[in-house]
C-alpha cells in the first residue's frame, strides 16, 4: 500500500539537504520497525518519493513523501511510531493511507501534481532593509506595490540560457499576517475533500468507470469525513484545523514551526509550484530588494513553506497534498 | 530549541552545514550544568571520517554512562569554515552543547594517523587553547591524547598534557575520579598531572627529559619526578568477550565514510606480519563472545536503522565462530533489506559462499593483499600466503563469476629487490591467466584486474622499527622499473596499476619515528599553512621540507638510516607487553626470510602473555605440551 506522509522540517534541521533527508528517513523507519516495501533487486531500497524537495536553509510545516508498506497500524499508532524515533527538527503531522490507483488508469503521484505552495517569508534579526523600510508597515506598503505593478520581471536563468520572465502570473497572493492569510486561503482552496474528481485530465477513463470502482472499498468510518460520495454533490463537513483521527487517515493539528523574529517584517506569499510553472520565493524577494533598491542578501530572509497543494481540474481551485485520496 | 554556535549566515556559505550543527540521531543530550566534567572527543579530521571512527563511539559510550561527566565531540572544520573562524575569531565549539571548548574540562585527541598532526594545532589554535602544553594556564582544558600513534608520542609531545597509552575501556574512570578529587581539594594542573602519572598507563611527557647524543640518537631518556613511572605501560581490556559495546552508535545526518554499523568482533591479530604495527601493539588477540556479538548486532541495527553492518578485525577469518555469526547475519537480516560486508576475508570456499549470498557478483570486486610480489618477500614480512593460495583463490572467484580483482602490494619492503618488484606483475598477470583458463563460454567478458603499490613505511613497535626505508628517488624508480614490468605481461591490458605518492609517505615515516624535536617542525609547518595533510589536494610537501630545513632537522635521518640494534628509540619508554627482544628476533628472522607461525599454531615469546589472557591462553592444555619447544624456537632465530 502506498502512505503519504507529511511531516515538519525546522530548526537546525534546515541544514539538511534534500537527499540526506531521505537518507535520515530511510533510516527513520527502519528504526521504527516499519514493514516497508523494498525494491528488487541486489540493492533493495525503500520505495519513497517525495514531493517538491526543500532547499537547503529554508524550513517547512507541509513537506511530503509517498511511502511503501506491506503493513500499516492505525494512522495515529503510526504516526506516534514514526515520531518516536525523530530527532529534534523532524515531526510526522500526517498520514494517510492512498486508496489504490483506479484500474486501467496509470497511477501518478501527487508528487508530481504539486501546482502551488505557500510560503512564509521572515526578515531575520540582524538585517535591514535600508532606512525606508524600517517595520512591518512600511514593508507592506512597499511589498503591495511592488505586486500590483502591471508586471514583474525577472531574469531566469536555465542550464542553456537566461531569459526575461514575468512572474506576477505566478504569485496567486500574498498576506502579511496569519488572518488575512487564512481569508485568502479560503478563496482558492476548494472546500471539499475530494478523492475522484482529483484526477487529471489526461488519466484516461477517470471519470466513466473511475469512481464506482474506487468507492467500493470506501472507508465506512464515518470520522474519515476526507471520503465523499461522489454522487452526491453536496458539502461534507471538513475541518481544516482540527485534528482528524480515521482508519485511512490522521492529521495532527500541528503549530507552525516557522522561526518568529522581533523585527516582525513577513509576508505570506502563495506561489506557483511544479514542472509547468514553478516560483521559489527567493526569487520574489530578490525581485523585491531590486525594485526597491535595497541589495539583496540570500542570508537575511528566512522562507518557511506552509503547505502545498495540486489544482483540481474542474474548480481549478487548490487541495492541500494530504486530503488527496491517491 | 538547541542553539547553534554558528550563525545561518555562516553555516549556509559553507560546505555541508550538517558537519557542525550536532543534534544527530542517539547523540547524548545532557545537561551542562548538572555535571562535575565535561569532556571533548576530537577526531582531527573532517565530520565524516571522524564520525566513522569506532573508537570514538567506544569512549562517547563509556563516558557518558558516568553521570558526573558530558561527553561531547568535535572534529576539524573544513578549510572554509576554519577560514572565516579566523576572521571572525569563534572559538570552537562541541557539536552537543555548542559550547566553546575552551570552558571544557578535557579535550582528548585520537591519534590515528600521523598526516593528521597539522589538524590537532588546528583544533587547539581554534579552540583558543595554547598550541604548547607548557603554556596553559589554570583555565584550559587538559589535552590528552590516544590512539595508535600515542604509541610514539614523541613529535606531538609538547603538544599534550599526557598521552593515554593503550586501549581506552580501562583506565578513564581513574582518570576522572582522579580529576574530581583533584579539583575538590583546590589543586593546580601540575599537581593533577603529576598525579595523573601515577596511574598505569599515562605518559606525562614533561615529567621526562630527554638527552641527545651528537648524532642526534639518543642518550638517554628519564624522568624527572619520583611520581613518574619509568616505563608506561599499555592499558589493555582483557574482558573483551563482553564488554562494553556502544549499542546506540550516533547516525550522521551527512553521509560518513562508514554509513554503516561496525562490529568488532576481536581485538588484535594472530597473523604476526613484520610491518604490521596493529598487529604488535594490540597484542594479545582477544576475540568477542559470538552470543553478545549476535545480541549487540540486533541492537545497533534496531538503534541506528543502518542498512548495512560490516564485521570489524584485523583479520576476520581467524575469529573462530565466524561461519556462526556470518551466518546468522545472513538468516536474520538479508531478508530485511539490510547488506553484510565482509572486509578483510581470507578466500576460500566459505568466503565465496557467503560473499555470492550478500554481494552482487557482477557488480562488486574482490580484494587479495598478497603486499609483496615474491614468495621470498612475503616470506621476508611474514605474510602466511602462498602464491598457491592466492592463484586457487583467485580461480575459485572466478569460476564463481567474479570478473574483477583489486591487489594490494608495498614497495621498499625489507630486502627488497628488483626481482621481487617484478614478481608483482608475474604474479598479476599469473592471477589473469587463471581467468582466462576457464572456458570462453563460460567467461563473463574480460577481467580486469587493479594493483595498487603503496610504500613500506615502517613503523614502532614493528620488527622493521630499525629498517631504513627507501628516499622518494628510490620509490619513483621502483616505481617506473613496476611499471615497464607490468607492460611486459602477456594480460597487460587487463591490468591497471595505481601507485601512492611518495613524498607523503616520506613525511609520515619522518613522523612515525621521530622525537620530541619534531614538535618545532610540525608547528612551523603548520605555521606555514600546512592543514589536512592526509589529503592529497591540500598536502603541501614544500612548506614541510622547509619546516625540516629551518629547524636544521633532516629528514634522512629518520628515514634513510639501519638503526643499531641497541639504539635507544624514542618510544622504548613503552611497554606493550611485546618485547623489544622479541622484535629483534623477528627482524633477525626476516632477513632470513624465516616464517614465524601464527599464534594459534605456536607461542614465539613476544612478551604479549604477560597480560594474562587472550590467545595465549587459549587451549591452555595444548600449549603446556608446546611450552618446552617454545623455548629453543624462540632462541634460535
Amino acid at each position: 500500500m502506498k502512505v503519504r506522509i507529511k511531516f515538519q522540517k525546522y530548526g537546525p534541521m534546515k541544514f539538511i539537504g534534500h537527499l540526506d533527508v531521505m537518507r535520515y528517513f530511510q533510516k527513520a523507519f527502519r528504526r521504527a520497525e516499519l514493514d516497508s516495501e523494498y525494491t528488487k533487486g541486489f540493492n533493495p531500497h525503500q520505495v519513497m518519493s517525495f514531493a517538491s524537495p526543500l532547499g537547503l536553509g529554508l524550513t517547512s510545516d507541509g513537506e511530503y513523501m509517498d511511502i511503501g508498506l506491506n503493513f500499516s497500524d492505525s494512522p495515529k499508532l503510526m504516526v506516534k511510531k514514526i515520531n518516536g524515533v525523530m530527532s529534534e527538527g523532524f515531526k510526522v503531522v500526517g498520514y494517510r493511507i492512498l486508496e489504490e490507483p483506479l484500474e486501467n488508469v496509470k497511477n501518478v503521484t501527487a508528487m508530481s501534481l504539486v501546482s502551488s505552495s505557500d510560503y512564509m517569508v521572515s526578515l531575520k534579526d540582524g538585517y535591514s532593509l535600508g532606512d525606508m523600510i524600517t517595520c512591518i508597515d512600511e514593508f507592506k506598503a512597499a511589498f503591495l506595490k511592488f505586486v500590483e505593478s502591471s508586471e514583474i520581471i525577472i531574469s531566469k536563468k536555465t542550464k542553456k540560457s537566461e531569459k526575461l520572465v514575468d512572474i506576477k502570473p505566478m504569485i496567486s497572493f500574498v498576506a502579511f499576517d496569519e488572518a488575512e492569510y487564512k481569508n485568502k486561503l479560503k478563496d482558492v482552496l476548494l472546500d471539499m475533500p475530494i478523492s475522484v474528481d482529483v484526477a487529471p485530465s489526461h488519466v484516461k477513463d477517470a471519470d466513466s468507470d473511475g469512481k464506482s470502482g474506487h468507492m467500493k472499498d470506501a472507508d465506512s468510518d464515518g470520522k474519515s469525513s476526507y471520503k465523499m460520495d461522489a454522487d452526491t454533490d453536496g458539502k461534507s463537513s471538513y475541518k481544516m484545523d482540527a485534528d482528524t483521527d480515521g482508519k485511512s487517515s490522521y492529521m495532527m493539528d500541528a503549530e507552525s514551526r516557522a522561526e518568529v523574529y522581533d523585527n516582525g517584517i513577513k509576508v505570506y506569499m502563495q506561489l506557483d509550484t511544479g514542472s509547468e510553472s514553478n516560483l521559489k520565493p527567493e526569487l520574489v524577494i530578490e525581485a523585491f530588494c531590486n525594485a526597491n533598491n535595497i541589495e539583496y542578501n540570500p542570508y537575511a530572509w528566512q522562507h518557511h513553506r506552509l503547505e502545498m497543494y495540486t489544482r483540481d481540474d474542474k474548480t481549478k481551485k487548490l487541495i492541500s497534498l494530504d486530503r488527496l485520496e491517491r | 530549541m538547541r542553539k547553534l554556535a554558528l550563525s545561518d549566515e555562516i553555516l549556509l556559505s559553507v560546505e555541508k552545514p550538517a558537519r557542525y550543527i550536532g543534534g544527530e540521531v542517539n547523540m547524548q543530550v545532557k545537561n551542562t550544568k548538572e555535571v562535575d566534567i565535561r569532556f571533548c572527543m576530537c577526531f582531527p579530521d573532517v565530520y565524516e571520517i571522524g564520525m566513522s571512527h569506532l573508537g570514538i563511539q567506544i569512549l562517547y559510550d563509556i563516558l557518558n554512562r558516568r553521570e558526573d561527566t558530558y561527553c561531547e565531540r568535535v572534529y576539524s572544520p573544513w578549510v572554509d569554515l576554519d577560514k572565516l573562524m579566523r576572521e571572525r575569531s569563534i572559538p570552537l565549539f562541541a557539536l552537543e552543547s555548542q559550547d566553546p571548548i575552551k570552558e571544557f574540562d578535557f579535550l582528548g585527541i585520537t591519534l590515528q594517523y600521523e598526516m593528521c598532526y597539522t589538524n590537532i594545532l588546528q583544533i587547539l589554535e581554534l579552540s583558543q587553547i595554547p598550541i604548547y602544553a607548557k603554556d596553559r594556564s589554570e583555565e584550559d582544558p587538559i589535552v590528552i591524547g590516544g590512539g595508535p600513534c600515542s604509541y610514539n608520542p614523541e613529535p606531538i609531545a609538547d603538544f599534550f598534557d599526557f598521552f593515554y597509552i593503550g586501549e581506552g575501556e580501562s583506565a578513564y574512570n581513574d582518570i576522572l575520579d582522579l580529576y574530581k578529587e583533584c579539583k575538590k581539594s583546590g589543586k593546580s594542573r601540575r599537581e593533577y598531572l603529576e598525579l595523573v602519572a601515577g596511574i598505569e598507563g599515562m605518559y606525562v611527557p614533561a615529567l621526562y627529559d630527554v638527552e641527545y647524543n651528537d648524532d642526534h640518537t639518543i642518550k638517554s631518556f628519564r624522568k624527572n619526578t619520583d611520581t613518574a613511572p619509568d616505563r608506561v605501560k599499555k592499558q589493555v581490556e582483557m574482558n573483551l568477550s563482553q564488554a562494553f559495546y556502544p549499542t546506540k552508535p550516533i547516525v550522521p545526518f551527512i553521509k560518513a565514510t562508514q554509513d554503516r554499523v561496525v562490529l568488532e568482533i576481536q581485538r588484535g591479530c594472530i597473523r604476526g606480519c613484520r610491518f604490521c604495527q596493529a598487529g604488535m601493539i594490540y597484542r594479545p588477540t582477544r576475540e568477542r563472545d559470538v552470543e553478545y556479538l549476535k545480541k549487540c548486532a540486533y541492537e545497533m541495527l534496531k538503534s541506528t536503522g543502518h542498512e548495512e553492518i560490516s564485521l570489524s578485525s584485523l583479520s576476520s577469518s581467524d575469529y573462530s565462530r565466524l561461519e556462526e555469526l556470518v551466518y546468522f547475519l545472513i538468516d536474520e537480516f538479508g531478508s530485511k533489506g539490510i547488506n553484510i560486508s565482509l572486509p578483510s576475508l581470507r578466500i576460500d570456499t566459505f568466503s565465496l559462499d557467503v560473499m555470492g549470498k550478500v554481494q552482487d557478483i557482477r557488480k562488486s570486486s574482490l580484494t587479495f593483499a598478497p603486499e609483496a610480489g615474491s614468495q621470498k618477500l612475503r616470506d621476508v614480512i611474514n605474510k602466511g600466503l602462498t602464491e598457491d593460495d592466492i592463484l586457487k583463490g583467485a580461480s575459485a572467484a572466478f569460476n564463481s563469476g567474479w570478473n574483477r580483482v583489486k591487489l594490494y602490494f608495498m614497495m621498499g619492503l625489507p630486502t627488497e629487490t628488483e626481482e621481487d618488484i617484478e614478481g608483482i606483475a608475474v604474479l598479476t598477470d599469473k592471477i589473469a591467466r587463471e581467468y582466462y583458463d576457464i572456458p570462453k563460454d563460460q567467461r563473463q567478458g574480460k577481467v580486469s584486474i587493479v594493483a595498487s603499490t603503496s610504500f613500506f613505511v615502517p613503523k614502532p613497535f614493528t620488527p622493521f622499527q630499525w629498517s631504513r626505508m627507501d628516499t622518494p628517488e628510490e620509490y619513483l624508480y621502483k616505481q617506473k622499473y613496476l611499471r615497464s614490468k607490468i607492460n611486459e605481461q602477456l594480460n597487460r591490458k587487463s591490468i591497471k596499476y595505481n601507485w601512492h605518492e611518495a613524498q607523503l609517505s616520506e613525511l609520515e615515516g619522518a613522523l612515525a619515528r621521530g622525537d620530541r624535536r619534531l614538535s618545532k617542525v610540525i608547528y612551523d609547518a603548520y605555521k606555514a599553512g600546512c592543514l589536512y595533510d592526509s589529503w592529497s589536494e591540500h598536502f603541501d610537501y614544500d612548506k614541510w621540507v622547509k619546516a625540516f630545513d629551518d629547524n636544521g632537522i633532516d629528514m634522512s635521518f629518520y628515514n634513510s638510516r639501519e638503526r643499531k640494534e641497541e639504539e635507544i628509540f624514542p618510544w622504548d619508554f613503552i611497554d606493550v607487553g611485546v618485547t623489544k627482544a622479541f622484535l629483534l628476533r623477528e627482524y633477525k628472522r626476516a632477513k632470513n626470510a624465516a616464517v614465524t607461525p601464527n599464534c594459534r599454531e605456536l607461542c614465539y615469546n613476544c612478551g604479549a602473555k604477560s597480560f594474562g589472557g587472550g590467545v595465549c591462553f587459549d587451549g591452555q592444555e595444548l600449549d603446556k605440551s608446546s611450552n618446552k619447544s617454545q623455548g629453543t624456537v624462540g632462541g634460535s632465530i
